[in-house]
């Protein structure tokens, strides 16, 4: 085995890893939910992926860091909040969801940041991953399975049942006429 | 295809997730169903709004500043002589290992130059983030941002703003690569920049294509017979390709 250079791990961590601390930050605030928990663990991830350096193969970085930030994340929330982990949503709210849903046409306007920061907040933790995930990250769903160790099917489900939630507390902000 | 599979497919199709032909038949139903095409618009306004850039939390400095404390400084870097002695010695023979192995594969892959030249593109990507040196010029004004290469390269690069895109131009830079100067293009897309490498090559053209990604970064690179043209960002492999074809459209 070859001794692995110190300075060089150090260099090659900062190059290839540091430049995503922001998508790092991001979606540890959006499960956290508040900016002291979130850099806690950031931070927390961030330190273990350079402890774990050595087990990069170097394909994404991005997705790789992100995915030691889900871990990290769940972790703390059994130990400091366990009764968030895990809540079901059962078909039949979604379905009165979808009928409320399908009559609403919508303006072209962008809802208001602060409307759509709290819909995103009021969705159960593992929905909001994937929307975070998918629109902010722009992983794709391949990507996004794997980093989230779910079939691509189950992101999809998810995805699609996060849209339809997301939909519905905003319905007013996409009305013609509603607030812009 | 009917209402059920439309429901069941639309949010792929919303994702590019969505295979060619099925996307047709897709976009013929929503055309011709009034239901469908409200979902479908209701799914676009929505992607859009959770796109703005109000939403992304950027890591705050002092979260940066501890970890790189957190991480081992230059001083403790060197420990013992007695350690830095054998290192050495490793270090010597796996550096003419990896010398042997580099010249073996750049004689067996015909695409080792345009790897090289991919990490090297990827590198000073990074470089341009890190060192807060992305732009020399800034400007979203395609007019001031070209003539500030007169004089600077050997060459006018085509500059061009696909704000209408959503891929605003925000400024140019000058940089080294391939053993030459080159233009850098930057645009943003919402919060990710977008490093454009311009140069001048006679090679013959061609349409824009992916490589595969490097330590989390897209790479495209096309080429319209007088230009050379490379595309590096953290945004997804589609996302980027969109805006190679939005630049290479608006140049011709």
């Amino acid at each position: 085995m070859v001794p692995v250079d110190e300075r060089e791990r150090l260099n090659l961590f900062e190059q290839t890893v540091l430049p995503h601390l922001d998508a790092a930050y991001n979606l540890a605030r959006w499960l956290a939910g508040n900016d002291h928990d979130a850099q806690d663990v950031a931070q927390e991830a961030t330190l273990r992926a350079f402890r774990f350096f050595g087990n990069f193969r170097g394909e994404n970085a991005r997705a790789w860091l992100l995915t030691i930030v889900r871990n990290t994340f769940y972790t703390w929330l059994r130990k400091n909040r366990p009764q968030e982990t895990m809540v079901e949503i059962n078909d039949e709210t979604l379905a009165n969801e979808d009928a409320l849903i399908e009559t609403n046409a919508v303006s072209n306007s962008t809802a208001d940041a602060e409307l759509v920061r709290q819909a995103i907040a009021e969705l159960p933790v593992e929905f909001r991953e994937i929307v975070v995930l998918r629109e902010m990250e722009g992983f794709s769903y391949k990507e996004i399975a794997e980093l989230a160790d779910v079939p691509i099917g189950t992101v999809m489900s998810r995805l699609a049942r996060a849209r339809k939630l997301l939909q519905h507390r905003l319905a007013a902000e996409f009305k013609p006429g509603g607030p812009s | 295809m009917n209402c059920r599979d439309t429901n069941l497919l639309i949010n792929a199709y919303a994702d590019g997730e969505l295979d060619a032909a099925r996307t047709l038949e897709l976009e013929q139903h929503v055309q011709s169903c009034a239901e469908c095409k409200c979902a479908w618009e209701n799914i676009r306004a929505l992607k859009k709004s959770l796109k703005q850039d109000a939403l992304y939390f950027a890591a705050p400095a002092d979260l940066r500043q501890r970890i790189k404390a957190s991480l081992p400084s230059p001083a403790k870097r060197i420990s013992t002589r007695a350690a830095w002695s054998w290192n050495w010695l490793t270090t010597a023979f796996s550096g003419a290992f990896a010398v042997c192995l580099a010249l073996l594969l750049t004689m067996t892959i015909p695409h080792g130059q345009e790897n090289r030249l991919a990490d090297e593109i990827v590198s000073e990507h990074i470089r341009s983030m890190m060192a807060n040196h992305v732009m020399d010029v800034v400007s979203t004004d395609q007019h001031t941002v070209k003539p500030w290469f007169n004089g600077k390269v050997d060459f006018s690069p085509p500059v061009r703003d696909l704000a209408a895109q959503d891929f605003p131009l925000v400024g140019g830079r000058l940089d080294y690569l391939n053993g030459r100067n080159v233009a850098a293009l930057i645009f943003q897309h919402h919060k990710h920049i977008i490093n454009l490498f311009i140069w001048p090559s006679k090679q013959t053209s061609s349409q824009p294509a992916a490589l595969p990604s490097r330590q989390g970064f897209h790479l495209v690179h096309w080429s319209d017979g007088d230009m050379i043209y490379w595309a590096v960002s953290d945004l997804n492999e589609t996302e980027l390709m969109d805006f190679a074809h939005a630049f290479n459209t608006a140049s011709h």
